[in-house]
């Protein structure tokens, strides 16, 4: 039945097209064009995440980049403390910190689940503008704290003095890094898959479309959000830590609202709750970065006016235009 | 007198100065359709709502299957057995017809919290939720999105999903509401079916529907309860037919 659906075509050509791009960076040694293809990857696998909750759920959070930049501190906090070999915490138990990304990610991805557990418990008791105001309001507060904190670089960010490692693999190769991106990213992919399709899905897009018709047959929305808010905030804190080790460098921008809007852009310009929509906005987002940053900076009146474009004409964003519309067995 | 399933007490509910449901008590038995009538706007859309808990009542008590769930929310008193159809087609519009019904098979289930199995690979949802479109004429149009499908399919519809839900009792608001003749009289057959299924309490304007099915009727009246009896104690009924049919006797 997935193999029928029309989008299938696209979806392969996009993710053919992201591989093939490093590929040939790699073999024309043109490392940078890696960088900007990873750099997709993670934006991509950051959207896909908050796809979960925007796209599928219809939860309009605007504060997703606090666990995109909670994922990034836990790295660079861990990776600091490891090299600098001062534990965390000595009580109740010496915590040190850590360089292996395989440490790294879990615990990033715990905090962030805690953390949107936090948020979304508060802020799903509303909806519309006040659910928007909510985890903006959160974000700010985490991303204050931030700014605030010296022990962690305050305003002035934080960087990792070498890039994590993981087992068996040169990290510090940017190729290498790409793949463990791209492999996330697929993983991620296929668990959005699994996740639409499943009845935690269907009672999840049925909440978006009617949440009356869903409690009308015994389904309590709230539960639902809740926990898709939680796992979409803990894939967004993986692409965090990622984001921290491609750039070796994390600062509070990460944290801020124009990051927050960043995300929502990527999956509203690639097509809200399609499983590669957050893919195609990112390939578009760093694609229209890098061309038309090269001949202005205000590159993003551009970007205005594509999102314009997609959201008055073609609803379904960029896949929505290529695919056609979705359709649910 | 046979079992009672749902019992309203004393139910209030104002809204400012508006009484919209005036101490209304009412009775449904097993077995029974009991059919609430009444002009527009005398409170019968909002008595379901209440009983159904999309709407909180102010005052009164509400049993059902002896358990008082004037405390539980929407959700909770569906999963207790209550199955009820909206005065305007309520449905997840994006999802198939089919879809639709197997919101209501996997709540009956528990289990909308499980996240891998492809659900139209999940014959226990998809069979039970074929059954009950087969059951109300719309099998062939199950992979129709409800969205798209027409006005009298949407009512069928929704009576699916209250099936689906194995329902102690249903709670209809005006499914006859803007069906032609034809498809009144097709659905006046499913609902005198279904109450072997379990008791409907029936909010219709439809005076035919009401007076084939109805083995008791109630008339509010402005959010009172004005007469309550048998059909022909109903049709007899001189205050009835001043406040209701707008004759003078």
């Amino acid at each position: 039945m997935n193999w029928l659906r029309s989008e299938t075509p696209i979806n392969f050509l996009l993710v053919g097209l992201l591989l093939l791009v490093p590929l040939a960076a790699w073999a024309l040694e043109e490392p940078f064009y890696l960088t900007l293809a990873t750099r997709v990857a993670i934006l991509a696998l950051a959207a896909v995440g908050l796809n979960v909750a925007l796209g599928l759920g219809g939860l309009v959070s605007f504060g997703h980049a606090a666990f995109f930049g909670i994922g990034g501190y836990t790295a660079a906090i861990l990776a600091n403390h490891a090299s600098s070999l001062q534990p965390l915490t000595t009580w109740p138990v010496e915590i040190g910190g850590s360089d292996a990304m395989l440490v790294i990610w879990p615990v990033a991805m715990v905090l962030c689940g805690l953390v949107a557990l936090v948020i979304g418990v508060i802020s799903l008791r509303t909806s519309g503008v006040y659910f928007i105001m909510i985890t903006l309001a959160f974000a700010q507060m985490i991303y204050y704290f931030a700014i605030s904190w010296p022990a962690y670089g305050g305003e002035d960010g934080l960087s990792l003095a070498l890039r994590n490692s993981f087992p068996g693999i040169a990290t510090a190769l940017p190729f290498n890094f790409f793949v463990i991106c791209y492999v996330l990213l697929i993983a991620a992919l296929y668990l959005f898959a699994r996740i639409r399709d499943s009845r935690f899905g269907a009672a999840l897009q049925a909440a978006r479309q009617n949440e009356m018709r869903l409690a009308a047959v015994g389904i309590s929305p709230f539960p639902i959000r809740l926990m898709a808010f939680v796992l979409s905030g803990m894939v967004t804190g993986l692409a965090g830590s990622l984001f921290a080790d491609l750039n070796r460098f994390v600062s509070p921008s990460m944290l801020s609202w124009q990051m927050s809007g960043e995300l929502i852009v990527l999956v509203i310009l690639g097509g809200a709750g399609r499983l590669f929509g957050p893919v195609a906005g990112a390939m578009l987002f760093v694609l229209l970065e890098y061309i038309l940053g090269g001949f202005t900076d205000r590159w993003q009146l551009f970007l205005g006016l594509i999102l314009l474009g997609v959201v008055l004409f073609a609803r379904g964003g960029l896949v929505g235009l290529l695919a056609g519309k979705v359709r649910h067995g | 007198m046979a079992e009672i399933v749902l019992s309203v007490r004393n139910l209030r509910k104002s809204f400012g100065a508006l009484k919209a449901t005036d101490n209304v008590s009412l009775d449904l038995c097993a077995g029974e359709i009991h059919a609430v009538i009444g002009p527009n706007g005398a409170g019968k859309t909002t008595l379901i709502h209440q009983v159904a808990g999309t709407v909180k009542h102010d005052g009164g008590t509400i049993e059902f299957l002896g358990r008082n769930i004037g405390a539980l929310d929407v959700a909770g008193r569906a999963q207790l057995g209550l199955g009820r159809s909206f005065q305007i087609s309520s449905l997840a519009p994006e999802f198939s017809a089919l879809r639709n019904v197997m919101l209501a098979v996997q709540s009956q289930q528990g289990s909308s919290l499980r996240t891998f199995r492809h659900v139209m690979h999940d014959p226990s949802l998809t069979e039970p939720a074929l059954k009950m479109l087969e059951r109300v004429g719309l099998a062939g149009r199950a992979h129709v999105t409800a969205g798209e499908l027409s006005h009298g399919e949407r009512r069928r519809l929704e009576i699916a999903i209250a099936l689906a839900l194995c329902p102690r009792a249903f709670l209809f608001d005006e499914p006859m509401a803007g069906m032609g003749p034809e498809g009144s009289k097709s659905l006046t057959g499913l609902l005198n079916e279904l109450r072997h299924e379990a008791p409907i309490l029936l909010v219709e304007h439809d005076m035919d529907a009401v007076f084939a099915l109805a083995d008791r009727i109630s008339v509010l009246v402005y959010g009172r309860v004005v007469a309550s009896g048998s059909v022909s104690e109903i049709r007899s009924n001189a205050e009835v037919r001043r406040a209701y049919f707008g004759e003078h006797v």
